[in-house]
């Protein structure tokens, strides 16, 4: 039988290979995005697992909202690096440096 | 060892994997690719833990809707792959480092200890008769029938958002704004009458003239 443990310790490690995406990655946006959405699937198994294991739908209700955040946060992040492309010519996380005081 | 003993640890080396290429990959494109890869193994395993609806959801929207989007940015974006890699090894061990450790906290954490079968015990699968989405449907629709109206407004939000960044107005194209086509109105303030003062027009008359002047 396969239990509780075994998918959350499946999603720590989704999560953790996302943290370590983070740290290898870190000039290139996009796959910095990517990570994100990886840590937000690791999330949602979490949410997903208890739900079946409580027997409580409520946890899927939770998954379904962070979806649609998701999906937010994914479209304008991708808007913004659209506009910053077009701008800076780069999405080169060390060439944005303008704010720098 | 179970059929979905089986499952399970199929679906999650899979996953494992490809997150595991999608971190390390040079290429933004298979990066993205391998990501679609974890999100179908994902939907997968959120259908043997009997999410049906959610499972259909991530392959439909997350995986045909935003995954396609990111692809179409990657592919848009001319990205200097060689200079974002530099500097890939050098954090290679502080990474895994990081990694490392909070795998550990959370393994430590998570293990059979306080998570395991006698804490919580396998539910009976469900038969045939339990329907997710109509489970679903109702919690969203009565309980939490607020939150799913503010999850619209914020996707409209999203919406607005990404068109106002994205929106360019470039100066040599022809395009008329609507909001000054329908503010046109007849009379003084569309046609001005300039007064100009009634002068006959000079017409050049030497060349007449001097034909004339033999006869």
């Amino acid at each position: 039988m396969i239990a509780l443990s075994d998918y959350l310790m499946l999603s720590g490690i989704l999560f953790s290979l996302a943290v370590a995406g983070i740290f290898l990655n870190r000039k290139n946006v996009i796959i910095l995005l990517m990570c994100i959405e990886l840590m937000l699937l690791a999330v949602n198994t979490n949410f997903i697992a208890f739900s079946h294991f409580l027997q409580d739908t409520t946890g899927q209700v939770f998954v379904f909202f962070i979806l649609t955040v998701a999906a937010a946060e994914a479209a304008i992040g991708l808007a913004i690096l659209v506009v910053l492309f077009r701008n800076r010519r780069t999405i080169n996380v060390q060439d944005l440096d303008s704010l720098k005081g | 060892m179970g059929f979905e003993k089986f499952l399970f640890y199929c679906f999650a080396a899979i996953s494992v994997v490809s997150a595991g290429m999608v971190i390390t990959r040079r290429n933004p494109v298979h990066a993205v690719l391998w990501l679609v890869m974890t999100f179908v193994t994902s939907a997968g395993l959120w259908i043997l833990l009997e999410a049906e609806f959610l499972g259909i959801v991530l392959v439909l929207v997350y995986v045909g809707a935003v995954m396609v989007l990111f692809l179409f940015v990657v592919m848009m974006l001319d990205v200097d792959i060689a200079a974002m890699r530099a500097g890939f090894i050098t954090y290679l061990p502080i990474g895994a480092l990081v990694a490392a450790i909070m795998l550990v906290e959370i393994e430590l954490v998570m293990g059979s200890g306080d998570f395991g079968l006698d804490a919580f015990p396998k539910p009976a699968p469900a038969g045939m008769e339990v329907n997710n989405t109509r489970e679903l449907g109702l919690l969203l629709y009565t309980v939490y029938v607020y939150p799913f109206e503010l999850a619209a407004v914020l996707l409209l939000v999203a919406i607005v958002a990404a068109i106002r960044l994205t929106l360019r107005h470039r100066p040599d194209t022809k395009f008329v704004d609507p909001v000054h086509q329908v503010r046109v109105k007849k009379g003084p303030a569309r046609i001005r009458i300039v007064k100009m003062p009634a002068v006959a027009p000079v017409v050049n008359e030497t060349p007449a003239a001097t034909k004339d002047q033999p006869a």
